[in-house]
């Protein structure tokens, strides 16, 4: 089934993801940058954009395997629960924003706030991400293959950031923790499924201080 | 919400297209600011010497060929061309005088801008009636800077719309909003910057068009900025020969840039971009935040 957004609207292409039975691989062609393309799919269908897409691609995915050729906009796939969502080019900001699961690949770069709020999403970016990615990162894992800006993994949870690269600067609470077996064997799986060819090894690993978790009435409150 | 939309041709030979270019990138830019719009275009118009004014009527039914007399009686030898309630004068006259003359000889004519290449037009409407109105799609030039606007802030009327200008030739559309427009306008009000509506964007214009009368380059004026306008931004910003754009420090608002050997266009969205002739082998990229990209007219 192919849908050509230069003709067809995005409702109906989404409509038709939502509806009885869709067929197992949909294409669609000339989203041109368009909002909102296959949001809310709940069923295992393989689906192909071929081209830019805008604000909230492939928003509270579940199950559906989403393949952009091309950038995505804000938002792209936010509250993913399952499935797979690799984007070719680069994300604009919030990628994978509060998702519970499934795994974005983005090839390029990811803007600002990158896996903001996840909740276990895996997210694995083969280039940077831009400052505040994984803020208040609740679980899953960030992998980032090139650099992260300022304040990564700020007021982190349970998440789990894995960087080669450089990192501007660590959020209040984040720090750098030794690698264990169990990191180098997920990380590994984790490079692996997104296609990646690096070695765990060259990667350090962010995770939660935890000192932010309980309130600390001596403090002098200043974070 | 608004949409931000500049275009730079790189190749002289496309500058008579500039208008039609840039026509899907305005009209793109609806869904993100319904209630007005406008553009400053610039080329290379005014004659040594001479300086071009963007008049504006909005619903006063004006003889614009009687204005046109009193500006010869007061400013000497001039042109004016007409388009509907909207009139371009070339004459010999400085900024100043022309404002104050205009305030005081016909004050039911807004004076959008001054300069020697910058034309201006701003109304209120749907972004496709505005370009209908004034002819968009014809215009001609180096660059434009282009805004659609969704009135958060304060009000919709034609002088709310965006291009804001200071001085001669500089314009800046934003999207977004700043949360201490008054301070800072009360801070340029003790230096003499005097200011035409409440809002917020024509802080940000004043502020930056009166640090590069003191003297300031773009780069100087906008890193300056980053500790003066408070809020969110994405400005575009037009100069005689330059296109820029700068981001808040927190990237709160959209851009995106395609450039070519043939131009760069900048819109809030790549949806208003696609339409561009070879945008499909562009280089595309989002302007990363606290930095300034600045391209030059070659």
């Amino acid at each position: 089934m192919n849908f050509d957004l230069a003709s067809q609207s995005v409702r109906e292409l989404n409509a038709y993801l939502h509806g009885a039975a869709p067929d197992a691989s949909v294409t669609v062609t000339s989203p041109n940058g368009a909002h909102n393309v296959a949001v809310g799919v709940n069923v295992p269908v393989n689906i192909d954009i071929q081209g830019h897409v805008g604000y909230y691609a492939a928003g509270m995915n579940q199950l559906a395997k989403i393949d952009i050729h091309g950038n995505a906009g804000p938002g792209l796939a936010e509250g993913m629960c399952s499935g797979e969502v690799h984007v070719r080019g680069f994300a604009s900001v919030a990628a994978g924003a509060a998702a519970h699961g499934g795994l974005l690949v983005i090839d390029g770069d990811a803007s600002l706030r990158c896996g903001i709020s996840m909740k276990g999403i895996d997210i694995v970016v083969g280039g940077s991400v831009g400052d505040y990615s994984a803020f208040m990162a609740q679980a899953g894992h960030l992998v980032v293959c090139g650099d992260a800006g300022d304040a990564l993994g700020d007021s982190l949870y349970e998440a789990v950031i894995y960087v080669k690269g450089s990192v501007a600067s660590l959020g209040a609470d984040a720090q750098e923790q030794a690698m264990t077996d169990d990191d180098h064997a997920r990380l590994t799986a984790l490079l692996q499924r997104a296609g990646f060819a690096h070695e765990s090894h060259a990667f350090r690993r962010v995770g939660s201080a935890r000192t932010l978790y309980h309130w600390n009435a001596d403090a002098e409150q200043e974070y | 919400m608004c949409g931000i939309v500049g275009l730079l041709l790189k190749r002289p030979a496309l500058r008579p297209a500039l208008g039609e270019l840039m026509l899907p990138m305005f009209i793109g830019m609806t869904e993100r600011g319904p209630d007005s719009g406008g553009l400053a275009v610039y080329g290379d118009r005014a004659a040594s010497g001479e300086r071009r004014f963007s008049l504006y009527a909005g619903e006063s039914a004006v003889d614009w060929d009687a204005v046109a007399a009193d500006v010869r009686t007061r400013f000497g030898q001039s042109t004016i061309e007409i388009n509907g309630n909207h009139a371009i004068v070339e004459v010999n006259a400085a900024p100043e005088a022309m404002a104050q003359w205009i305030a005081e000889a016909h004050p039911d004519i807004a004076l959008l801008s001054a300069g020697r290449t910058m034309d201006l037009y701003k109304d209120i409407g749907a972004p496709g009636e505005i370009a209908e109105r004034y002819g968009f799609g014809r215009l001609r030039g180096t660059h434009v800077v282009g805004h659609t606007r969704m009135a958060t802030e304060s009000a919709v009327t034609p002088a709310h719309a965006h291009p804001f200008t200071f001085g001669d030739d500089f314009c800046l559309v934003h999207n977004g909003s700043l949360s201490n427009p008054n301070n800072v306008r009360r801070e340029l009000e003790h230096q003499g910057v005097s200011f035409v509506t409440d809002n917020d964007t024509e802080a940000a214009c004043r502020y930056l068009g009166h640090r590069l009368n003191e003297g300031d380059d773009l780069e100087t004026a906008v890193t300056r900025g980053f500790s003066v306008l408070d809020g969110f931004y994405t400005l575009l910003i037009g100069t005689r020969d330059t296109l820029a754009i700068v981001r808040d420090p927190f990237a709160c608002k959209p851009a995106i840039v395609a450039e070519t050997d043939d131009y760069v266009a900048i819109s809030s969205e790549y949806r208003s971009l696609a339409a561009l002739p070879g945008v499909e082998s562009a280089r595309l990229f989002e302007p990363r935040p606290r930095q300034l990209y600045q391209w030059r007219v070659q």
